[in-house]
């Protein structure tokens, strides 16, 4: 999806106006993350942090956005040395953020799998206080036990489990959140389920939005109807219009089972974006990224993380190997496992023969690329049909560069998006839930 | 240090920021970031070390790590030094968190070690018993061990971002900490590099017996809490007998009286600043941390009646000779555990 001019991709009846809720995620320790450019800076700085989350509120995002990371991965029994690496505890730094921001949400990414729901609670509503009520959590799992030798839990789950503790964890929480009503008195908890037996008092009143805001991450068949159940924004995978249009449907058509309404949980699917003068200057901008984010060496990792063997000795200008890959390989720890690698090599190859592409090439062919690629205008007309032909509710923008990777977005298509109607030229409330337009939640009857 | 033109013992203060623990922090107050900002900034105006904020799951009131965090952008100087409990959370995410503490303050972070004792704070995680005193604090030794080996887990020149090779850290420079404790293990390495002061500064209240293990082999500053000089002397005496028994140099931990003050007039600031400066003239101690009866109303008589006197009287500096929390303490930035044995390998 990286059209520069694609009307005929828009809807054709114009639609009512839609406004866009955007959010800015600090860039990743992945390859996406370019740090061989000039102007890359310190990835763990709160320099670099503030820099971001200010150009986010000048843009009048609704919220900044931060991943987690609970163990360094390791390619071939080693720490995998290639990437961006080395990040802070999120809600600490969020919590500092809130500091030098007014407005804009403060998002943290936290496991379910590794913390407990009453110290969790308590840290994510100490948050919401210190910002007055802009903080989010995106809920994630983890179910790898590689993880798991960094706790004191060890704990780790069968994939099927995951999401019926995370949502114990969430419903906890929430219970937790709800039993201290703002001017009353802490009342006691008393959970006890098959994950966790919390029983006492919060140590918090009720946020000054309610509840923090439900993030959840993830495209499975559990994962939406988690997200359906329980979150208020999902953050998903770009694709294309088609394909965003069919996820939104399907998502937003499970909600009615959890008697919720179709504007109570924001799409936002995760995109990167190569702003250019002129289409042609933005696809060379691009190419010349994906060339940056796909390194020789990095090349032969990807290669080996299908593979599943040490490739080292093949030249990343060279052509794919000739056999296939091991399926039950432990080469590659703390990412997620690619589903089928012999599936995968089989595509890799057939590219690489048909436009008799290198290692390198076909690499960067076949990952990551960029979403949005064009002019200011043009990324801003797309970005539009997306929101306005219910593919999304919006955008969480993962720059590619550590900390002025949102500048260029900012000064440029910020601007036109607001001329369009479809982005707020100002905040009309305080709390997050407002930005999004969410209702706050309501404490069950009998509590308060 | 230049800051002194007396040529005295450096004094260090500390402060407070939460009142006694028996007037629960309920008011609305507590939860307002702009009060806890108030006050470090009038701290800091005192040129005071630190302020500390006590944090518990078992009383009202927000983390105090987060409230720390949220503090740190606005102030410049002042060291600041949150209660994080070991008993109920991950040793890996306590280590995480102070390290990023010392991140977004530009290394002015440190950290309190608590222990979680009652059966009402196990009930709210629901994992394990409530357990004695001496059992928590072993624990807790453990967790101050593996969080500093964690922050050491990176080497300060890990980072090398080497364009021609691909690489961005060299793993040479990463390490497996590998710890087995009585009740938890931790691979590593941090996800955080190394924090800027390399470790944050480590406070143990040495009080209680069981503490005080804890505070010879883990701590910067051991906090005693003491009624007469004789008895702070006693308490030093053994601090720093036990350090060197451990094989740690003596004059790298500073103990700090921990006093409750109630100042209601500026006499009492006045007379707060002869009591330290007798104390302090005993040898009994390398400084005070205050516990106010009233943190807004006995910090600022402090800054402005007794801070002033003893600046008068030689025995307090006027401003802050460095910039990180260790600087104040005069203590210096620890080597690196992993680097020093990589160099000795061969």
């Amino acid at each position: 999806m990286t059209t520069t001019t694609a009307p005929s991709r828009a809807p054709s009846a114009a639609p009512p106006l839609r406004r866009m809720h955007l959010a800015a995620h600090f860039p990743g320790v992945n390859n996406t993350t370019v740090w061989t450019d000039a102007r890359a800076a310190s990835q763990i700085d709160f320099a670099s942090f503030e820099h971001l989350a200010r150009t986010a509120e000048r843009g009048r995002f609704d919220f900044f956005f931060l991943a987690e990371g609970l163990r360094l991965r390791e390619h071939k029994g080693r720490i995998h040395d290639l990437d961006v690496m080395g990040r802070p505890e999120a809600i600490t730094v969020l919590s500092a953020l809130a500091a030098v921001t007014d407005r804009l949400g403060l998002a943290a990414t936290v496991s379910a799998t590794f913390n407990e729901p009453y110290e969790l609670a308590r840290r994510l509503a100490s948050l919401d206080h210190l910002s007055g009520g802009r903080a989010a959590w995106n809920v994630v799992t983890t179910s790898d036990a590689f993880t798991g030798e960094n706790f004191r839990r060890g704990g780790f789950l069968d994939r099927a489990d995951r999401y019926v503790r995370a949502a114990e964890f969430v419903a906890t929480t929430r219970a937790l959140w709800d039993s201290w009503p703002t001017g009353g008195t802490a009342r006691p908890v008393a959970h006890q389920g098959p994950h966790f037996s919390v029983r006492g008092e919060f140590t918090l009143p009720r946020s000054p939005q309610g509840h923090p805001v439900i993030i959840q991450a993830g495209d499975s068949a559990e994962g939406r109807d988690f997200a359906a159940a329980t979150a208020d924004v999902v953050f998903t995978r770009h694709s294309t219009l088609e394909a965003g249009q069919e996820f939104y449907a399907d998502v937003k058509a499970r909600l009615a089972v959890h008697g919720r309404d179709a504007d109570s949980l924001k799409i936002m699917p995760g995109v990167t974006f190569v702003l250019g003068d002129t289409a042609a200057d933005a696809q060379e901008r691009a190419a010349t990224i994906r060339r940056q984010q796909v390194s020789p060496q990095n090349a032969l990792v990807a290669l080996e993380q299908v593979w599943g063997v040490d490739l080292s000795a093949y030249d990343p200008d060279g052509p794919l190997p000739d056999f296939d890959p091991d399926p039950d390989s432990q080469l590659a720890q703390g990412r997620v496992r690619i589903g089928d690698p012999k599936a995968v090599a089989d595509r890799w190859r057939a590219l690489s023969e048909a436009k008799g592409l290198s290692i390198r090439e076909t690499v960067i062919e076949t990952t990551g690329r960029q979403s949005f690629v064009g002019t200011p205008a043009a990324v801003a007309e797309e970005m539009a049909a997306f929101v306005a032909g219910r593919a999304a509710d919006g955008f969480i923008l993962i720059p590619h560069l550590t900390p002025d990777g949102l500048d260029g977005f900012v000064d440029r298509v910020v601007p036109l998006l607001q001329e369009r109607g479809v982005l707020r030229t100002e905040y009309e409330g305080a709390t997050l839930r407002s930005h999004l337009g969410l209702p706050e939640p309501v404490r069950p009857a009998g509590k308060g | 240090m230049p800051a002194s033109p007396c040529a005295l013992r450096p004094l260090h203060l500390a402060f407070a920021l939460d009142g006694p623990a028996r007037r629960a922090r309920r008011g609305p107050q507590a939860y307002d970031p702009e009060h806890y900002v108030r006050l470090a900034r009038l701290a800091e105006r005192g040129t005071l070390d630190f302020v500390t904020l006590g944090d518990s799951f078992a009383r009202p009131g927000p983390d105090a790590l987060a409230v720390l965090a949220r503090v740190a952008p606005a102030t410049g100087r002042v060291g600041l030094v949150p209660a994080v409990t070991t008993t109920h959370t991950e040793p890996f995410h306590v280590s995480t968190a102070v390290n990023t503490l010392d991140w977004v303050s530009r290394g002015r972070a440190g950290w309190t070690v608590e222990v979680s004792r009652s059966r009402a704070e196990a009930r709210l995680f629901g994992r394990r018993d409530a357990a004695p005193a001496d059992a928590l604090w072993r624990e807790a030794g453990e967790v101050a061990d593996v969080a500093a080996r964690l922050w050491d887990s990176w080497e300060d020149d890990a980072e090398i971002r080497d364009a021609a090779t691909g690489r961005f850290v060299d793993r040479d420079k990463l390490h497996h900490v590998d710890f087995r404790g009585s009740s938890f293990s931790v691979r590593g390495p941090a996800i955080t590099p190394r924090p800027p002061q390399g470790r944050p500064v480590v406070v143990v209240d040495a009080s209680a017996r069981a503490a005080r293990e804890v505070a010879a082999a883990h701590a910067d500053v051991a906090l005693v809490r003491a009624e007469d000089p004789a008895t702070a002397g006693d308490a030093r005496a053994d601090l720093r007998e036990r350090t060197r028994a451990l094989g740690r140099d003596p004059d790298r931990l500073r103990v700090l009286v921990s006093l409750p003050v109630e100042l209601y007039c500026s006499g009492d600031a006045v007379g707060l600043a002869d009591l330290i400066g007798d104390w302090h003239a005993d040898g009994v101690s390398d400084g005070f941390h205050l516990r106010p009866a009233d943190p807004e109303r006995d910090l600022a008589r402090l800054v402005d009646g007794t801070v002033p006197v003893l600046q008068h009287r030689c025995l307090l500096r006027r401003f802050y000779p460095g910039a990180t929390l260790r600087e104040h303490l005069g203590l210096p930035r620890p080597a690196n555990r992993y680097a020093a044995a990589r160099k000795v390998a061969p």
